[in-house]
């Protein structure tokens, strides 16, 4: 989503998966590192025009094998290390990747951010029930911490066969749409199950600028318009 | 040594140690005079306690993953379903995911509430011979949040595992949130007394979720929790329509299989994306019961069955080493 939004502003991406940290990979920058200045930790830079960069504690590990086997008040220190010392810079977005859960990444990082006050949380879904149910207590996690919800997006809702073009929704449909209307959320789209995203994904490749004709991209852009319209004037979102 | 902090003066000889506070290097420590009075020195009684739980329980198999959503609830459900399908089998699934337990609503207990016994909490029973723990229980509403930082969830870890009804139980399974933090640490810990027989791995195919995957395998190696072997999940769709294979979440880097050679642990099976696990998932019930036929319950039953013949040697193993 971060690369939809970078063709027009400035984008700092923190990844607060401390245990399972991927947006290094996903986004090609898995063997940077990252260097200290005058201002704190300076962030790794996706592109040379410096639009987009990324903190994540990939960046601090020796091998990417290495587990970070670490109890609650480690990683609230960290993440508030994140916040507080990562020199960003101007930045029109910063996009928060969290954790599944409603733990202590969780609490610090809304603790952390409340005094930058924090234009809301995007929750991220797929259909079947199981999932749904989940989203639905961290919509109360939401509520009881005060964050405000910007919407709820479907992901992995319906695959089309490539060869018969066939549409199966392996992880049946609609319940992100269900759960907005229920909960009285908005609901910001369906993102389908596309071997290709996943491909550019595993590659760290934009997927945006290889297939910018695909449905997917459509409806990523989409969402990313709805969000954008949404926050004029804003500087902090949280998936 | 185990037990030196990470924070401690260097030449620290360990907490647990009989010259804790009083080696040289002790002097100007912090903690000098509480490793001196011997506190340091005693476990937790819950340890002793949960060995002595646990004594009725034959087989301990923790399910784990890197990554979240790649299909450990489904997976440890249906091994609970395939074990307990054997009416001599008694089988305990305990839900140790506190932030997002799914377990009640995949095995279709959902709203169910947890009774009070003078033995304990006593465990909802899917079947005579499968019970169930999980937070799920202990919420007052489906829209309730746990929001709770670790220490707490710790205490309510050790509580399913010393505080539970199980009775006899053949086979407990224990399904973990993602990750390698507290819930895991306090379950590994707390079962040390005990034989664990090792930990399942769940993945999905792509690398993204392999490495995540390696993480926790040094997890396992790091806290010597033997590893039972490694399941792909959501691997390669077959089309209802046209029957062609499509691969959603592509192995880019070989796959499950390849990292488990590289890395010398047993690999147990591919498990396909089959829209049919999910929908029974959410009507909680049991896909091996309601498809049997299907290529995903074949591959499921043999795995199911790998587990067991670990699980077996195992014991011989502990009893041999007795």
């Amino acid at each position: 989503m971060s690369q939809d939004i970078q063709s027009k502003l400035m984008v700092g991406i923190l990844d607060i998966d401390l245990c399972g940290p991927s947006i290094p990979r996903m986004l090609n920058v898995l063997n940077s590192a990252v260097h200290q200045c005058d201002a704190g930790w300076v962030p790794v830079y996706v592109d040379k025009d410096k639009t987009m960069c990324i903190m994540s504690i990939g960046f601090l590990l020796e091998t990417p094998d290495d587990a970070v086997i670490w109890r609650g008040p480690k990683k609230t220190a960290l993440i508030k290390q994140f916040i507080s010392d990562v020199a960003w810079g101007e930045l029109d977005y910063l996009i928060v990747d969290t954790p599944p859960g409603t733990s202590d990444e969780h609490i610090s990082v809304v603790e952390c951010l409340r005094q930058h006050k924090p234009d809301g949380a995007l929750l991220v879904t797929t259909p079947q029930a199981v999932s749904i149910g989940d989203v639905r207590r961290e919509l109360t996690f939401c509520k009881k911490t005060g964050l405000p919800v910007v919407g709820i997006i479907e992901n992995m809702s319906g695959f089309v066969c490539p060869n018969c073009s066939e549409c199966t929704n392996i992880f049946s449909s609609g319940g992100g749409e269900a759960l907005a209307e229920q909960s009285r959320v908005p609901f910001l789209g369906c993102v389908p199950l596309d071997p290709q995203l996943s491909h550019s994904l595993e590659e760290g490749r934009n997927f945006i600028q290889a297939f910018p004709k695909s449905a997917t991209f459509d409806a990523i852009n989409n969402i990313v318009e709805k969000i954008l319209s949404n926050n004029n004037e804003s500087s902090t979102l949280h998936t | 040594m185990a037990d030196v902090p990470s924070n401690a003066p260097s030449h620290c000889p360990g907490t647990g140690s009989d010259n804790a506070g009083k080696a040289s290097a002790c002097q100007g420590c912090p903690n000098q005079a509480f490793c001196a009075s011997g506190a340091s020195k005693a476990t937790d009684p819950a340890i002793q306690e949960i060995k002595d739980k646990m004594a009725s329980v034959k087989h301990k198999i923790l399910v784990l993953s890197g990554k979240g959503g790649v299909g450990k609830s489904t997976f440890s459900a249906h091994l609970a379903h395939g074990i307990a399908s054997d009416d001599s089998k008694q089988v305990a699934l305990l839900d140790a995911d506190m932030c997002g337990p799914s377990i009640p609503k995949i095995m279709g207990v959902e709203g169910e509430q947890v009774h009070q016994s003078g033995s304990g909490w006593s465990p909802v029973y899917v079947e005579e011979n499968l019970g169930i723990m999980s937070i799920g229980f202990l919420l007052s509403s489906l829209d309730d949040a746990v929001i709770w930082r670790g220490p707490k969830k710790n205490g309510l870890i050790k509580q399913f595992l010393r505080d539970v009804d199980w009775g006899e139980v053949d086979y407990l399974i224990v399904d973990t949130p993602p990750g390698t933090s507290d819930e895991h640490l306090s379950i590994v810990q707390y079962l040390s007394a005990t034989q664990v027989d090792g930990a399942v791995i769940i993945t999905t195919p792509q690398e993204v979720s392999l490495q995540d995957v390696r993480k926790e395998i040094n997890f396992c190696r790091k806290v010597n929790l033997p590893i039972i072997g490694v399941v792909e999940n959501m691997s390669g769709f077959v089309c209802p329509k046209c029957q062609h294979e499509s691969q959603i979440f592509p192995p880019t880097t070989g796959g499950a299989m390849k990292m488990c050679k590289d890395l010398s642990i047993p690999f147990l099976g591919k498990v396909p994306l089959d829209p049919r696990i999910g929908k029974s998932c959410d009507e909680g019930k049991s896909f091996l019961t309601e498809i049997p036929g299907s290529s995903a319950t074949v591959v499921y039953k043999d795995i199911i069955h790998r587990i067991q013949e670990h699980c077996a040697t195992h014991q011989s193993d502990v009893e041999a080493t007795a």
